[in-house]
């Protein structure tokens, strides 16, 4: 007890220490982060396109990752697969991602060598050239993808399916991979449409992360990204809104691959905005009470503890960081012979009983030690950091509001967060699917 | 086209790199040997412990003890069941996690720098006197047995598994170190105190650190933390024979894809040919995207997502293997393009230019690895598990350097051996059948 209660103490003494960053912008509209980490001679550049899936045309759903696909070929300076090879011949590594609300690059290279990695990377922005060829066989890797990420998963379909129902008007409910109809009729054409529209410096984050000076990235960032023109098609970021969900979702994946039945909830739940993250850091805490650890968390507790368990294992997950509404989930994997009405059922249980009682205090103090911490342990891997910068800028939070997260997870009330369980963790906001096994393969 | 002029670039920027990292070597009083990078800018340490022996002490009959044994180390000690340890952990905002494989036990831990010696203490009482209660293990064997309910429903498990029945005989290697339904069900408590002593132990220990502690404070942390632990374990397990053989097995699995491990005999890692064996297989299925196998079977193809090729090394057996995913109709096609390309690199080697980029990409890289304490550390207690000197960081990149192209010619002929590659195909594939 007295070790815990020390503990405390130390670490609320602490100040918590931000990152060495400093942000300007280019004429243009590029927007730049640098963070400094000298501990190393390796530095990061990522670019960040406020574009995703979410942005795509009707119809052509996958289009923002299969342009990311394409963004490797080559440019009207670069023959295909050169920039990767550039990349590695530099002993670094390249890769991108893409989500629905942004499409990012990024390169790990020795410090040395960035200038090399921005003129790259400038270039690929505004002069991208693909061929017909390139369509057709880059269309069949992406939809390679697809089968290996989701058709061959029941999770994963169940996700999919699951999204699909929770979103009633955004275009969050539309896989990011695309619906495989939809995937087999990408063209050129409409990879090019995406590109021009919003692949331009006033539509980009461009974070350099390591061994670095903000003076030399702003001279190198004004040499290579300066000359490019602006976009001038660059608009709101206004998605169609959800309408109110006044209705419960239920549904069921039946599967001969499934081999551990379980149930999985989603809520619509509010995302973080600029200047406005206190409900976002109330459910960031909330996910971890819930379901945040094996042991501890309260799912934990009652459903996978004592006497009767009825669950191998549960869990409790949120990330508010996107332009629009976001999902609070919830998992549980009852124990053999335990049916999911009955798990089901118990998880129910468990967020009544909370709504009413609110956080444990010492369960609270605990979960808010280690926040703390973790911008300590964050510091570590300047990759993470720079792509929580990268992320928040290209959903629309500012520099300001990443940094100022640290401390409004701080300031949450045990009364903010029960407030915010009783408003989200609402059924006829949410979708619960059921994976199960078929008949056969149950036996 | 017109290509930038980058090849010019390529030369001024390709200066041999060294990883600039000062492994200090730290012996205790009680005698045990750590390696520490000290780096006090962010205040806490990342500590790394290696156990080498691992899931493959399993007694015969007991496969699965030394996983579910690691896994409970965590689930209470002292006067502290499951959620006291846990509560006390995170009070510290302290983090452990325990880990097997077939050659070690591992411990990773980072501590914050003000709650250091309590942090260790805690992680003290729960290596050397884990309690294993019954409620405890019953709970943890639960998520183990469902975990290798979902590994028999998946295709990648499902195929690297038949791939080490086929080539381990009766070596713990053949089988997983989760063990089977039937062997954890029947684990008692008793067969988890004697696998934490057959497994963990002081004269198999491996320790490294980075972080904002010096070699003064690591050396006595050192006797606190593990000094306790009993002298010796179980004998470590002999030489795994090789028993696979060339061809293809195909075991059915529903799917739109069928996935694909592929391998045969690899190479030792203290064998002189090593580097040279290692740039080969970087250049044909390294992890990069113009990497032979990238190149061919995606890139020109669009038959994958992804395929690899890497040297596995294991203490008692080596591998070359690879693994990929293709649509059924097309993984027939994929295989004859892997097969070609054995053939082709076995056959004619690799160019110059191959050479040069891939030394260029090796070296290049290697640094890149050392990039903040955790990762550090990591690197750090893996060196010493395979044998190697505090000084290799400084050295490493030159032994890639000094591989010649007779070097690669001679190895590649050696190395890959089409003829003797076994494909593992877990799917429907069309066209592609059980060859034995």
């Amino acid at each position: 007890m007295l070790r815990r209660t020390l503990a405390l103490c130390l670490l609320a003494a602490t100040p918590l220490l931000a990152e060495d960053v400093t942000t300007f912008r280019l004429d243009n509209g590029l927007e730049v982060v640098v963070i400094e980490d000298h501990r190393a001679p390796v530095v990061t550049q990522m670019v960040w396109y406020r574009t995703g899936a979410a942005d795509e045309a009707p119809g052509r759903s996958g289009i923002a990752h299969f342009l990311e696909h394409l963004m490797f070929k080559g440019t009207d300076t670069l023959a295909p697969g050169e920039f990767s090879a550039t990349v590695e011949a530099q002993g670094g590594n390249d890769n991108a991602f893409t989500s629905w609300d942004y499409t990012a690059y990024f390169q790990r290279v020795a410090a040395d060598r960035l200038v090399l990695m921005m003129r790259l990377e400038a270039d690929r922005m505004r002069n991208l050239q693909i061929s017909e060829d390139d369509i057709t066989t880059e269309r069949a890797v992406i939809i390679e993808e697809r089968k290996q990420r989701t058709d061959s998963s029941p999770g994963a379909l169940l996700q999919e399916q699951m999204r699909a129902a929770q979103f009633l008007n955004h275009p969050y409910g539309i896989p990011i991979i695309g619906w495989l109809h939809e995937m087999e009729t990408l063209d050129r054409q409409a990879a090019l449409d995406h590109y021009t529209r919003f692949y331009a410096p006033n539509n980009a984050i461009l974070v350099v992360a390591g061994d670095v000076t903000p003076e030399a990235v702003r001279e190198m960032a004004q040499r290579h990204y300066g000359p490019l023109a602006p976009s001038d098609a660059i608009t709101d970021r206004k998605r169609p809104a959800e309408p109110p969900q006044i209705a419960e979702r239920r549904m069921t994946l039946t599967d001969q691959r499934v081999s551990e039945p379980y149930v999985l909830r989603s809520y619509l739940a509010p995302e973080r905005d600029p200047g406005d993250q206190e409900k976002a850091a109330a459910l960031t805490i909330l996910a971890e009470i819930l379901g945040g650890s094996g042991q501890t968390s309260l799912f934990a507790q009652a459903l996978q503890f004592g006497a009767n368990p009825v669950a191998v294992y549960s869990s409790a997950f949120y990330d508010g960081t996107g332009l629009d509404e976001s999902t609070f989930g919830l998992l549980v994997v009852p124990m053999p012979g335990v049916d999911l009405a009955t798990a089901e059922a118990a998880m129910d249980a468990v967020i009544a009983d909370f709504v009413d009682a609110g956080p444990d205090a010492e369960d609270f103090a605990r979960i808010k030690t280690q926040i703390r911490a973790n911008q300590i342990y964050a510091r570590d891997n300047v990759d993470g950091l720079a792509r929580r910068y990268g992320e928040a800028l290209a959903v629309g939070l500012t520099v300001q509001d990443v940094q100022d997260w640290p401390a409004v997870l701080d300031a949450v009330t045990p009364e903010q967060v029960q407030d915010a369980a009783r408003e989200v963790l609402n059924r006829n906001r949410a979708v619960t699917g059921w994976l199960m096994p078929t008949e056969e393969a149950a036996q | 086209m017109n290509m930038f002029k980058l090849a010019a670039l390529l030369v001024a920027f390709a200066l041999p790199a060294r990883a600039e990292i000062d492994i200090q070597t730290v012996t205790s009083p009680g005698g045990i040997t750590a390696w520490l990078v000290e780096e006090p800018g962010i205040p806490f340490t990342a500590l790394e412990i290696r156990f080498r022996g691992g899931t493959a002490l399993d007694m015969p009959g007991k496969r699965g003890a030394v996983n579910l044994m690691t896994a409970m180390i965590e689930e209470g000690t002292g006067d502290l069941d499951s959620v006291g340890f846990a509560r006390a952990r995170d009070s510290l905002a302290a983090s452990f996690s325990f880990s097997s494989d077939q050659d070690s036990v591992g411990v990773s831990a980072r501590f914050l720098t003000e709650n250091r010696d309590e942090a260790v203490d805690l992680l003290r009482r729960a290596l050397v006197e884990p309690r294993f209660d019954q409620d405890a293990l019953d709970r943890v064997r639960g998520q183990v047995l469902a975990g290798l309910r979902q590994d028999a429903k998946n295709p990648g498990t499902l195929a690297s598994r038949r791939l080490r029945e086929m080539a381990y005989g009766d070596h713990p290697y053949a089988s997983t170190g989760d063990g089977t339904e039937e062997s954890v069900t029947a684990l008692t408590r008793d067969d988890i105190l004697d696998a934490h002593r057959a497994s963990i132990a002081l004269d198999r220990i491996y320790v490294s650190a980075a972080g904002d502690i010096s070699a003064a404070e690591l050396g006595p942390l050192l006797d606190t933390l593990l000094g306790a632990l009993p002298a010796t374990g179980a004998p470590l397990p002999d030489r795994a024979p090789m028993a696979l053989t060339g061809g293809i097995t195909v075991q059915d699995f529903p799917g739109p894809q069928s996935t694909v491990i592929f391998g045969h005999q690899g190479i030792k890692r203290d064998d002189p040919d090593f580097f040279a064996a290692s740039i080969l297989n970087e250049i044909l299925g390294g992890g990069r995207f113009s990497a032979r196998l990238m190149s061919e079977v995606r890139d020109r193809r669009g038959l994958t997502y992804g395929i690899g090729s890497y040297l596995l090394g294991y203490d008692q057996a080596e591998l070359l293997m690879g693994q990929f995913s293709s649509a059924n109709g097309t993984v027939g096609q994929a295989i004859d393009v892997i097969r070609d390309e054995w053939r082709k690199i076995a056959t004619d080697g690799v160019t110059a230019a191959e050479l040069e980029n891939t030394k260029t990409y090796l070296t290049g890289n290697y640094p890149l690895r050392f990039d903040g304490n955790r990762p550090i550390a990591a690197m750090l207690v893996g060196m010493q598990m395979i044998g190697l000197a505090p000084d290799y960081p400084k050295t490493r990149n030159a032994k890639v350097e000094a591989v010649t192209m007779e070097d690669v010619a001679r190895v590649a002929a050696t190395l890959f051996r089409e003829a003797d590659l076994r494909f593992v195909v877990v799917g429907q594939p069309e066209g592609v059948g059980s060859t034995d």
